[in-house]
């Protein structure tokens, strides 16, 4: 306990940050609008660009403010963007996509991220500095993420879960090795880009062929039966 | 040096009965003031508690003995609640009493009765009342514990004075737990306390009232005395959103000195999470009660958030 009174406060801001991203997944599991899924969306971006910036000031990384400025640029605002755009156009941004019992959807994301605690573990004893304790909550966004993406049915909110898990994955890479190679990091960032834009396209695609953005009516085989 | 100690708890308990009314009227000239209207004086609840005192109390045909003693033990649960708090010194022999999850058992104990007052005169808004008081409280009372519990394994102990003391120890320092435990701790207070995005508690013209939905049939005394603890209770939670997350300036000895700076200080941080609440009273409309389970769910998310954080982020050595 007096160990994490002696850090510096730039250590305690990311501590403090990291744990506001997993309170920012909690709140993704349990957003039921389109709107607000999206927008809580942007704001796990944002707060995960200032924990990748204060994180390359802590440590003396010039190449993660590159990092920390793309994650701002692209998935505190660009994707967001995108996003909402799409969701507009399909008419289903003020849509509801509710959840279904969101209390046992709160105890199993609680396990979920005891789990990852203790998985963790062993991983931080092998990484240096203050980013040491944040590994196991960069896995548990991944598992939030993940578990995101399982419980959701429509479409776009997905789509967020997978950005989410995609978020957790960026933030392990930051806390658990400081970042990735530069050439990887674009590579990534691009490719979520791109991803966004071609789920828009495959968004447009479901709604044609079953006339929803419900990926549960997927699981019938409409041609037969009906 | 003992007969000073207790002789100066319970003075304590009397200021903090005694302000608790202060404390409701500050909250609302900072509403009125921000509605453009003219504020009643600081003093309306002290005479609106003294008109009641001085009426004869009515009684439905229906009520039982229980409806009749029910003021009485809903103030005195409260009454032994405020004892408990630590107001501007530390130590106090009252304070070892009872630590914060026996505050919450207090609680209980008034809603309890409350909520049987409510049912026992038989009247249909009494009971929805007593209803609905149970719902929020079955939910806030897990996320006020798990509150307890994050405070607690900070502090290394569940005894209010104690944890205090731990955090003035701490010093500056930027925790994720207390963060958390802060937010829930003022969303659980807004629920338990009836103030406006689950009750609002200027009107009995509303169906969706809960709080006055309850004590809608006592008269006199009585409703005085239910009045009195429901405001004793916001001033027990505002007081401890201060002393527990912003202890600083409270007295650790009992000279002049400190308790003088440490009860203007107290006054300071009241007046300031008091406008803070009635600001955004003003911002946010109530909520129907059916969102009331998802406010608490908040709650008790960022309460848990705030424990495994602890866990997770702060205890490694």
């Amino acid at each position: 306990m007096t160990r994490y009174l002696e850090l510096q406060l730039v250590e305690q801001a990311i501590i403090t940050l990291a744990a506001m991203i997993l309170v920012t997944s909690f709140a993704l599991l349990g957003q039921s609008r389109v709107v607000a899924t999206i927008r809580t969306f942007a704001w796990q971006g944002w707060l995960l660009a200032l924990t990748t910036a204060l994180v390359a000031w802590d440590i003396g990384h010039p190449h993660l403010y590159v990092s920390a400025l793309l994650t701002a640029i692209l998935k505190g605002a660009l994707i967001p963007w995108l996003l909402t755009r799409q969701a507009r156009q399909l008419g289903i941004l003020r849509d509801v996509d509710s959840i279904v019992r969101p209390g046992i959807t709160l105890l199993i994301a609680s396990a979920l991220v005891v789990f990852c605690y203790s998985v963790a573990l062993p991983i931080g004893q092998l990484v240096e500095g203050v980013t040491r304790d944040v590994v196991a909550i960069s896995l548990a966004n991944v598992m939030l993420g993940m578990f995101m993406l399982v419980i959701r049915r429509k479409a776009v909110t997905q789509v967020v879960g997978f950005m989410a898990l995609e978020n957790g994955i960026f933030f392990a890479a930051v806390a658990a090795t400081q970042g990735m190679p530069m050439v990887v990091e674009l590579g990534v960032a691009f490719d979520v880009l791109v991803a966004v834009v071609l789920f828009g396209v495959i968004f447009f695609h479901i709604r044609e062929s079953i006339e929803s953005l419900d990926v549960d009516a997927l699981n019938r085989l409409s041609e037969g039966e009906k | 040096m003992k007969v000073v100690e207790w002789l100066f708890a319970l003075l304590q308990m009397a200021v903090f009965v005694a302000a608790a009314p202060l404390f409701s009227a500050w909250i609302k000239r900072v509403k009125c003031w921000l509605q453009n209207r003219r504020s009643p004086p600081l003093n309306q609840p002290y005479k609106d508690l003294r008109r009641l005192f001085s009426k004869q109390v009515l009684l439905a045909h229906t009520a039982s003995a229980l409806f009749r003693t029910a003021p009485y033990l809903v103030f005195g649960a409260t009454v032994i609640a405020a004892a408990v708090v630590p107001l501007i010194a530390l130590e106090l022999p009252t304070a070892r009493i009872a630590d914060a999850i026996v505050l919450v058992g207090l609680f209980g104990l008034g809603r309890f009765f409350l909520a049987l007052a409510g049912l026992d005169v038989g009247t249909s808004f009494g009971g929805m009342g007593a209803s609905r008081e149970m719902t929020v409280g079955a939910l806030a009372e897990p996320a006020m514990l798990m509150v307890i519990f994050a405070l607690a394994m900070v502090a290394g102990s569940t005894n209010l004075s104690t944890v205090i003391q731990s955090m003035l120890a701490q010093g500056l320092a930027l925790r994720p737990s207390l963060l958390f435990a802060l937010l829930a701790l003022l969303l659980v207070g807004i629920a338990e306390t009836g103030r406006v995005p689950v009750d609002n508690p200027a009107t009995h013209l509303e169906l969706t009232m809960i709080h006055e939905a309850m004590i809608l049939e006592y008269t006199g005394r009585q409703l005085a005395l239910m009045e009195w603890a429901a405001q004793l209770k916001l001033m027990i939670y505002g007081v401890l959103v201060c002393n527990l997350f912003f202890p600083w300036g409270i007295a650790q000895t009992l000279d002049v000195a400190s308790l003088l700076i440490a009860g203007v200080l107290l006054c300071i941080k009241l007046i300031i999470l008091g406008a803070v609440l009635a600001v955004a009273e003003s911002l946010i409309a109530k909520m129907r009660f059916f969102k009331a389970p998802v406010f608490l769910a908040v709650a008790f998310t960022l309460a848990l958030v705030g424990m495994l954080s602890f866990v997770m982020l702060e205890s490694a050595s």
